[in-house]
């Protein structure tokens, strides 16, 4: 089994702390995780009008890479692009006919129909690390932290590409049980950041990113996990602006779940990237005596 | 009558005009330049053979010699669906070639002061956000004549990887096929200019002897030498360089010093 990981553009520029943690984890588990030496953009939105196929070429052209490396498996962390992947990936292996126009546009790459399998990273630590690995690594446990479990819409939407049943929502809650954090299920747990209304609507986007705030505090979370630099965006760096205009009533502290995998797995501040997380995540882990180094407050 | 009927073309021409162009026994090929058949000498440049064809460039060409990308030619062959690209001066012509050449093609520039811009990837991604209309569908890289990772360079401008973009894009002559065949309307090869430009100015690692030699050069330390080599006769300026101490040609990297290391 060879595994190739697509990064995604955001997580090189805007999400580091998505990445680094994960990478770092990976290095710790001691999994072999090869990024592709060449990607592009995943197309980040799946384009479903029917004769617009040259939207997804731009995922099925990263496909071919990860094929092209050898792999089976390529494996993502950001919800955009492991969505947009695998319903390229699905596309590819079931319809005949675009994948036909598409492998023939594609001339200059080898053809290709579905060969190489996509796998968020939840999913691969489950399935292919195991839940029992980690929690046999972890060095600090999380200490029953309530964290509410953010899935948004990409890693459940639609049931096709989900990466579990929509309805179970169990696969966050054991990988916060793995570290010895305490899951918290919600309301909005798959609601919509409103990440899509950001320009043409803004304050319905601010709206519905209050409601999700709001409603994992409700549920008695101390904190939110998500996976999203997108959601990221909406729930923890609209923040500032969320209390000045008193939509939420107190910050809440939001990580990547790849960062509070690499702070149980014992990693520095190079590898978790609280420095590049709200003060307030920073704050609550270091007044739960979290060893957090002492010059890394977030931003 | 068929642009594609080869057949009236004499196999044994002779290439001659006013001056001899190819040796006695060359010979002729068809070839469509701009939809017009001519019969030129096989063997030449796309350029040389436009020429003997009795065309004259006012634009279009420049160094002759593949570098400075004045002369972009989109090209088809007989019975091939696919679009070639090269340069005039540097593609040699085949029987039936269908061609035109694309001396210039429009692309917008962003204006901006190099000394004042931050050098990170936002500042490219502000400047050129239609980046992000890339679909990947590779034709930039398809129509580059000096094979050139179009697709490659931009995706790593968007990964925030200047360095990575720079040395792919390094080979670029800036001749704007990219751009003419683009689907999200971009301006590569000006965005690819902007991030060589952040890489050498503040990215790259300077090279310390360079620097050191700047110093020098302007504390005066090679002023009284030039001064007086500019007062030198002819005859002197002769003498001095028939007699100066020359490397030898295969010495090894690294062995050889003058005896007079005074200006080192
Ligand atoms: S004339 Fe300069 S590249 Fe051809």
């Amino acid at each position: 089994m060879k595994i190739s990981y697509y990064p995604g553009c955001t997580l090189k520029t805007k999400a580091r702390n998505l990445e680094d943690a994960a990478v770092a984890s990976m290095a710790a588990l001691g999994v072999d995780f090869q990024e592709l030496e060449r990607w592009n953009c995943c197309g980040a939105v799946h384009s479903l009008a029917d004769d617009d196929l040259i939207h997804h070429v731009a995922p099925v052209r990263d496909l071919v890479r990860a094929m092209d490396q050898g792999s089976d498996k390529v494996v993502t962390l950001c919800s955009m692009c492991y969505n947009t992947l695998a319903r390229a990936n699905l596309l590819m292996r079931q319809d005949e006919v675009k994948r036909k126009t598409i492998n023939d546009f594609m001339s200059e790459e080898k053809d290709y129909h579905g060969e190489v399998e996509v796998l968020h990273f939840l999913n691969f630590l489950r399935d292919h690390v195991g839940f029992d690995k980690v929690r046999e690594r972890v060095k600090v446990p999380l200490n029953g932290l309530k964290v509410a479990t953010y899935y948004g819409c990409t890693l459940v939407r639609p049931g096709n590409v989900a990466i579990e049943p929509p309805a179970d929502r169990k696969l966050m809650a054991e990988f916060l049980e793995a570290i010895w954090a305490s899951p918290v299920d919600f309301a909005d747990a798959t609601t919509c950041c409103g990440s899509y209304q950001v320009l043409a609507n803004p304050d319905a986007a601010l709206d519905v990113a209050a409601r999700i705030l709001e409603s994992a505090t409700r549920a008695g979370a101390e904190a939110v996990v998500l996976s999203c630099p997108l959601c990221e965006y909406s729930l923890a760096r609209k923040q500032d602006e969320l209390l000045q205009k008193n939509k939420i009533s107190k910050d809440v502290p939001v990580f990547y779940f790849t960062q509070l995998l690499a702070a149980a797995l014992g990693l520095g501040s190079e590898a978790c990237r609280f420095d590049l997380s709200p003060r307030c995540s920073v704050e609550l882990l270091k007044s739960k005596n979290y060893p957090i180094d002492a010059a890394v407050v977030g931003v | 009558m068929s642009h594609h009927d080869s057949k009236s073309a004499s196999p044994m021409q002779v290439a001659t005009g006013d001056r001899a162009i190819l040796p006695e026994g060359a010979r002729t090929i068809p070839i469509y330049v701009m939809g017009k058949r001519y019969e030129v000498p096989e063997t030449l440049t796309i350029m040389k053979a436009m020429e003997y064809a009795g065309f004259k460039f006012l634009r279009g060409a420049g160094c002759r010699g593949g570098i400075c990308g004045a002369c972009p030619t989109v090209y088809r062959k007989e019975g091939d669906y696919k679009l070639y690209f090269g340069l005039a001066c540097q593609t040699v012509v085949e029987p039936n070639m269908y061609l035109a050449q694309i001396p210039f093609y429009p692309a917008n520039r962003a204006k901006y002061d190099i000394e004042a811009i931050s050098p990170v990837a936002e500042t490219v991604h502000a400047l050129y956000p239609e980046l992000f209309r890339c679909v990947a569908c590779n034709n930039c890289t398809k129509a580059c004549p000096m094979g050139v990772e179009v697709l490659d360079y931009i995706s790593a401008i968007k990964q925030g990887d200047l360095a990575r973009a720079a040395h792919l894009s390094f080979d670029c002559i800036q001749c704007g096929m990219c751009a003419s065949r683009c689907m999200g309307e971009l301006p590569q090869y000006h965005v690819a200019q902007l991030v060589r430009r952040i890489y050498g100015k503040y990215i790259q690692p300077r090279a310390a002897h360079l620097e050191k030699r700047v110093v020098e050069i302007e504390s005066g330390k090679y002023d009284a030498m030039l001064d007086a080599l500019q007062k030198m006769s002819h005859e002197e300026l002769e003498k001095l360089y028939k007699e100066r101490e020359r490397e030898p040609d295969m010495a090894p990297p690294g062995t050889w010093m003058p005896e007079d290391t005074q200006y080192l």
